[in-house]
């Protein structure tokens, strides 16, 4: 584990000084690509406004990603559950899926604004599909033993979902929310891009208006480390779950 | 409660596996359908538990699914859950509140004291058997099919689990559904040999069940089954 942690921090570290070198002795102007140094710079001198549009774009994120979340788990168990309901929205699922989510960002704005409403709703979108989709996969994958078992123990529907399906379908569910959790930062950086007032994604754009180049990258280094922590902390919930197998 | 009977022919669509059956189940007491695998004999377990498949056995009307227990080589364990929830999983998917002082007092009987809160990951194969064998006993139906429960497990597990199926089970209505000898011959009470052109009763040594394995007459009877079900997939194989 330590000998990993060694391993990945010499890795940085050597990437981060050929990058410095690179810079360095080529003379590359600051406007074009900042070495290390200079951004680490940016970073420190401006992290106050790093931090507050962070923390809007933050905020924005998990509200989208609640909201996805509680509409995806809603659709999948309803499609679970009734019949009827699948047949009449499976092949609206399936249209709708088709449609690459960030090319509605403008129409979005349009619609809802500069403000965070559209960035939230963007987010939801995107992490809406994953979900419900990788949920409902879960819950009609029972094994055939299990599905045997409910019938033999004349299990209701709703019986067999709560003791069966649903605890069947976890892994299914994490899967789809590492994939959500994957596309939301994304959804959010493209959405600020397209119109707003604050947050990480706006100040990125701005730094680059601004020539302020180092600030930029600040801003990517950050949205980076925000999507990886991000990620991780799904994967360790998953991965705690997992564990509750054995 | 009237014996199980089946008769006619258990068709997978328009093809016979096997023909002029005429089997009876009687109440009380182990009645092994020994037969090669590949036959059907699930097919017929799934049947007479009402689950579903494509095979189909002439005018047989399935007995009331909730008056049968299967026992089969799968165990049907959740993987999330503990021994004990394992062994109460039926009656709660039935609506009924569970006793888990009733399903711990089973696991103990079935040799899995002190190991309730076990999840079926870190239980040998012989040891998930017995959670199943304690799920049975705690569903508590009328008639028991075993589908080839043990076949899976090493000689000296197996031998162990029969051992303990019959304690546990016995005076019941048992179907024992195998394709090894030895298993009927220790187990039961009555036998049918299966083959594709029926079934075929056996008489089974005097000595009551559970059957000393090292006993010449439960030795004998066992080759002269052996014997009968080799020459009965020997037939049906074309020439």
């Amino acid at each position: 584990m330590t000998n990993r942690l060694f391993r990945t921090v010499l890795t940085l570290l050597t990437v981060l000084a050929l990058w410095q070198a690179l810079v360095t002795l080529a003379e590359i102007p600051r406007f074009i690509l900042p070495g290390p140094l200079d951004v680490a710079e940016a970073l420190w001198s401006n992290r106050a406004i790093l931090a507050e549009n962070t923390a809007f774009s933050a905020l924005n994120l998990a509200q989208g990603l609640a909201l996805g979340l509680v509409l995806g788990i809603e659709t999948a168990l309803l499609l679970a559950l009734s019949d009827r309901a699948r047949r009449a929205l499976r092949p609206v699922l399936v249209f709708a899926q088709a449609v690459p989510v960030f090319a509605l960002a403008p129409v979005l704005t349009l619609w809802l604004g500069f403000g965070a409403l559209s960035k939230i709703v963007m987010v939801a979108l995107v992490t809406y599909f994953p979900i419900a989709s990788a949920l409902f996969d879960g819950l009609m994958r029972l094994p055939q033993p299990l599905e045997d078992l409910a019938r033999q123990s004349g299990a209701s529907r709703w019986r067999s979902l709560i003791y069966l399906r649903l605890p069947n379908a976890k892994p299914a569910f994490f899967s789809g929310l590492r994939l959500a959790v994957t596309y939301a930062p994304l959804a959010i950086i493209i959405g600020e891009w397209v119109g707003a007032s604050k947050g990480l994604g706006h100040l990125m754009l701005l730094a680059n208006g601004r020539g302020q180049t180092p600030l930029m990258f600040a801003s990517l280094i950050v949205l980076a480390i925000f999507s990886l922590a991000l990620w991780l902390a799904v994967d360790a919930l998953a991965r705690r779950e997992d564990r509750s197998l054995s | 409660m009237s014996q199980i009977t089946f008769q006619g022919d258990l068709r997978l669509g328009a093809r016979a596996l096997i023909s002029g059956l005429d089997v009876t189940i009687p109440t009380q007491g182990w009645t092994a359908l020994l037969g090669a695998s590949g036959l059907g004999k699930t097919s017929l377990a799934r049947l007479i538990a009402g689950l579903p498949t494509p095979a189909r056995l002439d005018g047989f009307i399935p007995p009331d699914p909730m008056t049968i227990g299967l026992m089969s080589q799968d165990g049907q364990l959740l993987p999330w859950a503990t021994a004990l929830d394992n062994v109460t999983i039926g009656a709660r998917l039935a609506g009924k509140p569970p006793d888990p002082a009733r399903a711990r007092e089973l696991l103990s009987r079935v040799g899995l004291a002190g190991r309730e809160n076990t999840r079926p990951a870190a239980l040998s194969a012989g040891q998930r058997q017995r959670v199943a064998l304690a799920r049975v006993l705690y569903d508590d139906r009328a008639i028991i099919v075993l589908d080839e429960p043990f076949s899976a497990l090493d000689v000296l597990t197996r031998q162990r689990m029969q051992d303990l199926a019959a304690k546990l089970l016995k005076g019941r209505t048992v179907i024992l559904i195998t394709h090894d000898p030895a298993e009927a011959v220790r187990l039961a009470e009555r036998a049918y040999v299966l083959h594709e052109r029926g079934a075929t009763p056996v008489a089974l040594p005097p000595e009551i069940p559970p059957r000393d394995a090292t006993n010449p007459e439960t030795l004998t009877a066992q080759a002269a089954l052996l014997q009968r079900l080799a020459s009965a997939s020997e037939a049906s194989i074309p020439a």
